[in-house]
């Protein structure tokens, strides 16, 4: 079966070893982890960790029910790329010298839509949002021009959802008099 | 379980471990000491009347006999170790329990706090060890954190699909001081241990009952765990549904009952294999289509539907598709099935199984069980045992050729009478195990089968026999070589056997040794005698039985094969 990408958005506790018992799923099954981002959710309390592999729908899927035996795992739920929407971040460092020689770096900027996050005598900081493809192709271009650094970030994705699936989850056990703290 | 006390009282953290132990109702532990859980000791000490404590040998035996305890009492095992080696010693028993389902909490020592991460004497970093095999695990550093972590730990353990949870507890947790109370865990908001069942689902699986003209249902452990071993029979007698038993769903329903068709997978019966590609459905209940099971998968039940029942979700559609999935637990799920399903009447297709019994007689089970040559069979030792003891014992065993073959051959009349280590295949499990499972039902008789390799894997728990006086009864399956690695060397690796035979020790002198009564069969003459004499004994006993040499178990799926391949000889 043919691979392509999915996200995997996985709602959890904060707990120490939780990152352990998530990536060791992954690690099991011999599948890399392209990218990964961890941090507090929109609801206090939770975690939300977002996970980028190629794989296939079957896969995935089965990947989400494995992760959900966590017990301090809420929800893991898996999106192709057309069912979310979703960022990343990348940081590209140039000697602040170049950008004075002719406007190239400044127009490349501008046509990326990227900006200028910080600039001294020594260096810029420029930032671009997008997908991976994007930031690669501005990096391309703007290292000719000597990029000393280079960062990309993990994924930020948003469903396309009318709503976050967590939430019903939550209201689901409120409703069946279960708990819903933290223990 | 206990009423939990309202009433703080100030303690310290290790009597805060066995009061929360006792509020969880647990009144027997197995364990080893060392130096960082020794304040949990010294707290057993004063109430050893109301815990019980067995000493073993190794910590992988105190597993494998919580794993034996909980296996045929369905309570929670629990396990007390030391940290460092203590705890690594765990492991194999953590993982076995942890794929065969089995609720055994283990309690570690670990070294203090602020030694943490510091490659302190005797640390090791338990909790990452065993992360991929646990259900739960957890470090406590707090003495405050106790009661609520105990609690977690049997909870998790026991509800929907069971399995191990370790609980590490630092030595400062252990001497700290805290306000102790009793709250049991009722649920966990991260954590839905039994889906709720769906009529919809129901619904769909019923319909395909009504039509099918060929079903088979499979039993697995999970009706056994659930606890529906009634509604099975319920389900079964008005579908009129053959079924057969996975390794570990033996005894789910008794060996004579006229629905039973035998057992699953490579050295299961004839017609359940065979079958299996002329079905025209499968309600897999409680099992999780394991490649022993399955063998090839991508030929396996070819004309089928599939209706798969179980309580994780995470089994759905992992090995084999089902068309019809019914999540939750099988003693609500059962019931709403049998209450949408017609009955029926499926006498001639049960027939085609009598008919695959007859080839499977005919061609094999006769020449095991009444060999013409003058070695002693396997087959027939297990047999004679099992009619020995009206064939209503607690069957346990090792891994290898005689726990393939004591399955085939012993009989069941009652649920939870197997104790043997199936997803993991461990030997050393059994003499352990079997001192758990006579130990959590003492009225009954267990027997274990054990071979001359696997025996001397955890041999040292004749000491644990020994002292604590438990009557088990050994049957040493004595054939002088590693014998299931033996036959594969036979019949795929043309006659090579590399390091397989063994040069033993006289295992009479060793029993003897340990204070237990033994004796040695090698004519077929000599059998009922010294089998009688192990039933008629009242403590532990040692029968070693030497059979012949380079025997092989069939029917058998050669790997790689499909189940319709299956060999009888
Ligand atoms: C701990 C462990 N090591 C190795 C194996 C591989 N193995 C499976 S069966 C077997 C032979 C068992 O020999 P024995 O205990 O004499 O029993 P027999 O097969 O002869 O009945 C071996 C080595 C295993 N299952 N477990």
């Amino acid at each position: 079966m043919i691979k392509q990408e999915f996200t995997i958005t996985i709602f959890s506790e904060n707990r120490i070893g939780i990152l352990n018992q998530i990536v060791s799923v992954f690690t099991r099954r011999h599948i890399n982890i392209e990218s990964l981002t961890s941090s507090e959710s929109a609801i206090e309390g939770i975690h939300k960790l977002t996970i980028v592999v190629f794989s296939n729908r079957e896969e995935v899927e089965i990947l989400a029910r494995q992760i959900e035996k966590s017990i301090d795992v809420l929800k893991a739920y898996s999106f192709s790329h057309d069912e979310i929407v979703y960022q990343e971040i990348a940081l590209y460092k140039v000697p602040t010298a170049k950008l004075f020689k002719g406007n190239e770096i400044e127009k490349l900027v501008r046509r990326y839509g990227a900006r200028i996050l910080e600039m001294t005598a020594d260096y810029t900081i420029i930032e671009k949002t997008g997908h991976k493809g994007e930031t690669q192709e501005l990096f391309d271009k703007l290292d000719p021009y000597g990029v000393t650094q280079f960062t990309r970030s993990g994924r930020v994705a948003i469903n396309k959802m009318k709503k976050e699936p967590l939430i019903d989850y939550l209201k689901n056990l409120a409703k069946n008099g279960l708990n819903t703290n933290i223990q | 379980m206990k009423e939990s006390k309202k009433q703080p009282v100030m303690m310290t953290g290790s009597q805060a471990v066995m009061e929360s132990l006792l509020n969880e109702g647990v009144d027997l532990m197995f364990g080893y000491p060392g130096g960082a859980i020794m304040p949990v000791y010294d707290a057993l000490y004063s109430i050893q009347d109301k815990l019980h404590h067995v000493l073993v040998r190794h910590e992988q035996g105190a597993v494998h006999a919580a794993q034996g305890y909980a296996r045929v009492t369905g309570k929670v095992g629990v396990c007390l170790v030391t940290s460092g080696p203590g705890a690594t010693n765990t492991v194999t028993g953590i993982a076995d329990a942890d794929i065969d389902s089995t609720p055994v909490v283990v309690i570690s020592g670990q070294v203090g706090s602020s030694l943490l991460g510091s490659d302190a004497f005797q640390e090791t970093d338990i909790v990452g060890i065993t992360q991929p095999v646990t259900k739960w695990n957890y470090q406590i550093t707090r003495a405050e954190e106790i009661p609520r972590a105990i609690a977690r730990a049997f909870y998790i353990a026991k509800s929907g699909r069971p399995g191990p949870v370790l609980l590490d507890i630092t030595k400062d947790a252990q001497f700290g001081m805290l306000e102790y109370t009793y709250e049991p865990v009722t649920s966990i908001r991260s954590y839905t241990p039994c889906p709720p069942v769906e009529p919809a689902q129901i619904e769909e699986a019923s319909k395909l009952i009504n039509l099918a003209k060929k079903p088979m249902a499979l039993v697995g452990q999970g009706v056994l765990i659930a606890g529906a071993e009634k509604e099975l029979l319920e389900f079964l007698e008005k579908t009129d549904i053959p079924a057969a038993q996975t390794l570990l769903g033996q005894s789910a329903l008794p060996s004579d009952h006229r629905l039973s068709i035998g057992r699953l997978g490579m050295h299961g019966n004839y017609g359940p294999n065979i079958k299996t590609n002329d079905c025209d459905l499968i309600i897999a209940l409680g099992m999780r289509f394991d490649d022993r099971v399955t063998a090839d998968t991508k030929n396996y039940a070819i004309k089928a539907k599939i209706i798969h029942m179980d309580i994780d979700p995470a089994e759905i559609n992992k090995i084999i598709h089902a068309d019809a999935p019914v999540l939750g637990n099988l003693k609500d799920s059962l019931p709403m099935l049998t209450a949408r399903v017609n009955k029926n009447d499926h006498s001639e297709w049960l027939e085609e199984f009598r008919a695959c019994d007859r080839i499977e007689n005919e061609r094999l089970i006769k020449r095991e069980l009444f060999p013409e040559k003058p070695e002693l069979k396997v087959a027939e030792v297990v047999r004679r045992v099992s009619e020995a003891y009206n064939d209503d014992a607690i069957m346990v065993t090792d891994v290898g050729q005689h726990q393939m073959t004591a399955w085939r051959y012993f009989r069941f009349k009652r649920s939870r009478s197997v104790v043997t280590s199936g997803g993991l295949g461990t030997m050393g499990f059994g003499l352990p195990a079997s001192i758990g499972a006579k130990l959590g039902k003492p009225d009954r008789p267990v027997c274990l089968f054990v071979g001359d390799g696997g025996f001397q894997m955890t041999i040292q728990e004749l000491g644990t026999i020994n002292q604590s006086k438990v009557p088990v009864k050994i049957i040493l399956i004595n054939n002088n070589f590693l014998g299931m690695v033996r036959q594969w060397q036979e019949l795929f690796f043309d006659y090579r056997y590399a390091s397989t035979e063994l040069i033993n020790p006289d295992f009479q002198t060793i029993a003897r040794g340990y204070n237990i009564p033994a004796i040695k069969v090698t004519e077929r003459k000599n059998l009922d005698k010294a089998i009688e004499k192990m039933v008629n004994s009242e403590g532990p006993f040692l029968l070693e039985v030497a059979v012949e040499k380079e025997g092989n178990v069939f029917p058998m799926v050669p790997a790689g094969a499909s189940v319709a391949d299956i060999r009888l000889e």
